[in-house]
């Protein structure tokens, strides 16, 4: 009933003796998510937050039995922690992490795909399944635990509009920032698809932004293989072009990228596009009502 | 980040690609020494503005000498191009020209990995070739780990050349890519690679564009960024850590989130209004960096209104709220400033501005609408 992390979910956080990773744990642990352990270099053997830390990763998930990790490290040492979960065979990654180079990102993915692995982000809010696990910096008090996947590129403009479904009585599933950089772990369709064969999401509410052609791409494949209603959103019909508005991967570079040609393509296969954010709910309570 | 063409040229020359040799002149005396000291012969003036479409607008000319380079370095030098001044000039020998050939290495989104682009169609706008004619491109994946094999150099350049040129050509490929490689570069382009009538292989332009999460390992290229690249808005925001794009609007926005930002942007015109600019002061809205964007906003005359949009999620309004208000005590704002403020202890937030001369509003619609009319010399 929801995607990626749930009860099951076993976090460890990598750089949790650090101001960000700190606080975020104490987050995670107040909403009820399974924080079992944290890991800083050279710290093991301490505790933080009644938790143990270890020195490695593998050290943590073999004492421990954690299937997920959450990094909160600097960016200069993001894709090693990536790695470094990979290697200890933790099946979902989470990168909070903000600006993580391009490169080290290409280096890091081939490896995350060789293993069978999830990665979400960087540079995202991360995930939360509403009732269950919340893994990341999203708020727990704006979600609800209901129906409808959330998935998006953005973090504030994502709580505005879980915010909105929630005051609407809208529940969630689950709501996933999949991150902002141009090089991220997970996309939009895998985020559909992940959507699509759970059986608890009734409907799916999509947040693009300008750069890449990733919602196009998304368009296509939600006209061959979802059936569950979908309603869009896309920030930036009024960026400048050729200028970084804010997320690494948030420019229109040699004309494309541009929020009207994401818009013209999904609505070519028939997905609504809200015109501002506070008409996604309308335009979703058009399409879908929630089960009784 | 971009770099100017002599600086893209020196990096190039470091990894051995056959650059011509020349230099850069701020005055017409120094651009007629150059073309003296490179021999006396014909030399190219090129204007070192980061811009596309020099040579369009002008800004790039075969000079026949000394006194000619001289001539022309004066009428270049002071000129406007796309709104950038030029202040400097190459001055680079002239080459005469048999063939010219595009080739660029470009980080590709979708297959999350660089590519090299290959063309015999040279010395022309590659975006345009690749709307009007993709089949006179030859792509080729680079694994970001092994890097640009030699064979797939071979294999690219013996598909638009032959002979000794197409085996230089590999040779200059696998150049290019280590100065990507080791610059994090996400563009790295010779437009054109030419070949003379004698064979003789030279990359007579180039361009860089680096990747701007690569900078804080790049110090050296850090240290190259021009101030002229961007306004002088924008250079100081980034120094402030605050990501900031100026536009030419009425509506001041500061919005945490770069999502939010680009959504708030587009609803004031959604609404018939104009924003100033975009602004996303990241996670933490201490009252310093809020202090900074509202410096940065109000010395644009245009600015007839302030809108914050801040979604605090974890973060507390009423902390948010004071800082705000802060920020609002140590800068002398004569414009009006609408608060929208969401999240954990948003009604005592609420309280804290009733005393203060902030207008607050309670959705991003209201607090839009209300700082449009605002702007335009409405009443709240």
């Amino acid at each position: 009933m929801s995607i990626f992390v749930d009860r099951d979910t076993r976090l460890v956080v990598q750089g949790i003796t650090g101001r960000d990773g700190g606080f975020h744990a104490e987050q995670m642990l107040a909403y009820g998510t399974r924080v079992v352990a944290g890991v800083t270099p050279g710290k093991g053997g301490q505790t933080a937050l009644g938790l143990p830390v270890f020195d490695t990763v593998a050290a943590a998930a073999r004492e421990t039995g954690a299937n997920a990790s959450c990094i909160f490290v600097p960016a200069a040492a993001a894709a090693d922690a990536v790695l470094e979960a990979v290697d200890a065979g933790l099946g979902t990654i989470v990168c909070i992490t903000e600006g993580v180079p391009v490169a080290d990102m290409n280096g890091v993915m081939p490896q995350v795909k060789a293993a069978g692995a999830r990665l979400i982000g960087p540079n995202c809010p991360g995930l939360i399944t509403p009732g269950q696990a919340k893994v990341g910096i999203l708020p727990g008090g704006i979600v609800a635990p209901g129906r409808v996947g959330v998935v998006s590129r953005s973090g504030t403009l994502t709580y505005e509009v879980v915010w909105q479904l929630t005051q609407a009585g809208l529940g969630q599933s689950t709501c996933i920032g999949i991150g902002g950089d141009a090089v991220i772990g997970t996309n939009f369709i895998d985020c559909l698809a992940a959507f699509q064969a759970d059986p608890e999401t009734e409907a799916v509410v999509m947040i693009g932004e300008i750069g890449g052609t990733d919602e196009e791409e998304a368009a296509d494949f939600i006209a061959a293989n979802v059936n569950l209603p979908v309603v869009a959103f896309i920030a930036g019909r009024t960026a400048p072009p050729g200028k970084r508005m804010g997320h690494a991967g948030a420019i229109i570079s040699g004309g494309a990228g541009t929020a009207a040609e994401k818009i013209a393509k999904l609505g070519e296969v028939g997905i609504p596009v809200a015109t501002i954010p506070s008409r996604i709910v309308p335009e979703l309570q058009k399409i879908y009502t929630p089960q009784a | 980040m971009k770099i100017h063409e002599y600086q893209a040229k020196e990096l190039f020359r470091r990894e051995g690609i056959p650059v011509p040799e020349g230099r850069v002149a701020e005055t017409p005396a120094e651009a007629r020494q150059i073309a003296e000291d490179l021999g006396g012969g014909p030399v190219v003036v090129k204007s070192q503005v980061l811009v596309g479409g020099r040579g369009k607008a002008g800004g790039v000319k075969l000079a026949d000498g000394p006194d000619e380079a001289r001539e022309t370095a004066e009428a270049i030098l002071g000129m406007k191009i796309k709104g950038l001044t030029v202040t400097r000039v190459l001055v680079t020998p002239a080459k005469d020209i048999a063939r010219e050939f595009y080739l660029g290495i470009v980080q590709d989104r979708s297959r999350q990995r660089p590519v090299l682009m290959t063309s015999a169609a040279g010395g022309v706008d590659i975006e345009e070739v690749a709307r009007t004619a993709p089949d006179q491109i030859v792509t080729t994946p680079i694994d970001p780990v092994l890097g640009l094999r030699p064979f797939q150099a071979r294999q690219a350049a013996f598909h638009v050349a032959e002979g000794r040129t197409a085996a230089q050509m590999a040779r200059i490929m696998v150049q290019l890519w280590n100065a990507y490689r080791r610059v994090d570069a996400n563009l790295a382009e010779i437009n054109p690679l030419i070949e003379t009538p004698g064979g003789e292989v030279w990359a007579i332009d180039a361009k860089i564009n680096f990747d701007d999460n690569g900078l804080a390992r790049q110090p050296e290229i850090a240290g190259w960024r021009d101030p002229a690249e961007s306004p002088p808005e924008e250079n100081e925001a980034r120094a402030a850590g605050l990501s900031f794009v100026k536009l030419a609007g009425n509506v001041g926005c500061l919005v945490n989130g770069a999502g939010l930002a680009m959504a708030t942007m587009d609803l004031i015109q959604h609404f018939g209004g104009r924003p100033a600019n975009f602004l996303d002061i990241g996670g933490s809205s201490s009252p310093d960096k809020v202090v900074t964007a509202l410096d940065i906003i109000t010395r644009d005359a245009n600015v007839k209104a302030i809108l914050f949009n801040i979604f605090g999620g974890i973060t507390r309004c009423d902390d948010v709220a004071r800082g705000i208000i802060e920020a609002r005590r140590r800068a002398d704002i004569a414009v009006p400033i609408v608060v929208r403020l969401v999240g954990t202890n948003e009604e005592e937030a609420r309280d804290l501005l009733a005393e203060t001369d902030l207008v607050p509003a309670a959705t991003m619609d209201e607090a839009v609408q209300t700082a449009i009319r605002l702007a335009e010399g409405g009443a709240a």
